[in-house]
């Protein structure tokens, strides 16, 4: 009995594709130790340093900027722990090889993790911006909020990749240290919890090879408060970044399926 | 049983498949065939190579030495995946889901998947659908991954030590879902360290040990081998000239001793003196399966249960 079904058409791709998502992000959003902390400490940090700390102060130059930086810290953890933790865990578990010998194209696999990445960072991007607006009084151009929203959005894509190269290489319990120890250095060093102009020079020239140093500028950019690189050199060096961590990750799958 | 003409090609392959991991050899020219309809029981103790057969034919673990085929196509081709399911050793699915949730993922993976309900009760676990995984015990999860295994009633399921860590209660039950499968036409391949076990289901048995095929038949064929015997002897004969002795049925060797299990002593004694006129410390022992297994397999690693 042939069944020649091999060949699926591009709407089963996306049904099973957005299918995955919302099952990941049923499972993600089910965990307190993923959801609450993702959700709450950026806009916890930016309630404190931008709205109560800055409340009668000279300028709205802080709060806007740190409505950028704390963005883009936004969108890091669900990123960079999404695919970090919840890949080797699922490697550990024995779910992915599970995965593996079912028709579930890889490609669906990665596009739910992005994919659940993107609807938390969207839902912190969202209630930042709400607290920017009504409690720190943020004033921006419409289409820069726009433009922010989708700069810092657009971050979840090299901080995902950044997460599954350390998934694909990393046993669960050390990703957990690991993933924990690059979000918060990577954070402080690229500018996202104070201004990177407040770091030692040779730290600056250092946060060049951090990707999270270029969505903080690009995010920065849309609203003139950046270190004034151009445009070209933070896609030219992120795109570089991504595409390294994507090289890190496939080795580390293929050293996994060759064991 | 079995009697099925030898032209029928089998539905998946594994020939002279070697495989390493670092200094170990896992799998040593293995040959394997599932035929179409069987519960093929690959038997051995834990550290035989059985999950790592089962590994190379879906596809999960890279092919070294050897060919590995399943509906005439590499294991992890997209087809192939369509008409085949698994039940892993380790595995686990995300414990914040439903068990009703992680079907309706797998079911959607399948142009024709079985029914919910009809997985639901095939799985027995009917009370069990809004659960969530975490939530459940270790044979409750065990049925589950049963349950995913049979999502797109696939012609060819794989089970890897699937009662491993079940009480006698789930053992028995889930050997009557597994029963039930073959009676609805489905090919199965299962490992197992329990004896009881291979003989309770398999249409075929395939024994291995340290990474070889040491015997293979119906259950009733190696149970006829329990009127086999263990020729064990000092000799110059190599274990690689024992084995290739056609009523040769295993061999091993133990410190200075060569062991060939068979069920024809006296002709393998013949090829023996004719070989080795001098050959010493000569013993020939009946056994039963279990002994025989524990002889071929030494250390008392052998199989569990009884036959």
């Amino acid at each position: 009995m042939a069944v020649n079904t091999a060949r699926r058409g591009l709407l089963w791709h996306v049904r099973i594709a957005l299918l995955e998502t919302r099952f990941q992000f049923l499972s993600s959003l089910r965990l307190p130790a993923f959801a609450v902390p993702t959700l709450l400490f950026p806009l916890f940090f930016y309630l404190f340093f931008a709205v109560v700390f800055q409340a009668g102060g000279p300028s709205l130059t802080a709060p806007t900027y740190m409505l950028a930086t704390y963005g883009v810290f936004g969108i890091f953890a669900p990123s960079i722990f999404g695919f970090g933790v919840g890949l080797a865990q699922e490697r550990d578990s024995g779910a992915l090889l599970l995965k593996r010998t079912t028709p579930m194209p890889t490609f669906a696999y990665l596009f739910a993790r992005v994919g659940t990445a993107a609807i938390f960072g969207a839902v912190v991007v969202l209630l930042l911006f709400l607290l920017a607006g009504y409690a720190a009084g943020v004033e921006l151009h419409r289409w820069q909020w726009f433009a922010l929203a989708g700069a810092i959005l657009a971050g979840v894509l090299p901080l995902s990749a950044l997460g599954l190269a350390i998934g694909a290489w990393a046993k669960q319990q050390a990703a957990v240290a690991v993933v924990n120890l690059v979000f918060i250095a990577m954070s402080v060093l690229s500018g996202l919890w104070f201004p990177i102009s407040m770091l030692p020079g040779f730290l600056q020239d250092f946060a060049n090879v951090l990707p999270a140093y270029h969505l903080g500028q690009l995010a920065l950019k849309t609203i003139d408060l950046d270190l004034g690189r151009p445009l070209w050199f933070h896609l030219v060096l992120v795109g570089g970044q991504t595409a390294l961590c994507l090289a890190v990750a496939a080795a580390g799958f293929r050293r996994f399926s060759g064991r | 049983m079995s009697s099925e003409p030898l032209s029928t090609a089998p539905l998946a392959r594994l020939s002279g498949v070697s495989h390493r991991y670092g200094d170990v050899l896992a799998l040593d020219r293995l040959d394997l065939e599932v035929r179409e309809g069987d519960v093929l029981t690959v038997l051995g103790p834990n550290g035989a190579g059985k999950t790592t057969a089962v590994s190379l034919l879906l596809g999960t673990l890279n092919l070294q030495t050897g060919a590995a085929r399943v509906f005439g196509s590499a294991p992890d081709a997209a087809e192939v995946r369509l008409r085949r399911g698994a039940m892993l050793q380790v595995s686990g699915v995300p414990e914040t889901l439903t068990v009703g949730e992680h079907l309706a993922l797998f079911r959607a993976y399948y142009p024709s998947p079985l029914p919910t309900a009809r997985l639901l009760e095939m799985a027995g676990l009917q009370e069990l659908r809004d659960r969530r995984f975490g939530k459940l015990s270790g044979g409750q999860k065990q049925r589950v991954m049963f349950a995913l295994a049979l999502a797109g009633d696939p012609e060819l399921v794989f089970l890897d030590e699937p009662t491993a860590g079940l009480d006698l209660d789930g053992r028995r039950r889930l050997w009557d879902e597994i029963r039930g499968l073959k009676a609805a036409g489905r090919t199965a391949v299962l490992t197992t360290h329990y004896l009881e076990e291979a003989d309770a289901l398999a249409d075929r048995i395939a024994v291995i040990h340290r990474g070889r095929l040491i015997a293979e038949g119906t259950p009733e064929e190696i149970k006829s081998r329990t009127a086999g015997r263990v020729v064990r002897c000092v000799t110059t004969i190599s274990p690689e000239t024992a084995r290739s002795f056609p009523e040769a049925a295993g061999v091993e060797t133990k410190g200075q001793h060569l062991e060939v299990v068979t069920a024809e002593p006296e002709a393998v004694l013949r090829r023996m003196f004719a070989l080795d006129p001098e050959l010493g410390d000569l013993t020939v022992v009946g056994v039963g399966l279990e002994e025989a297994f524990l002889a071929l397999t030494g250390d008392g690693a052998g199989p569990e249960g009884e036959l």
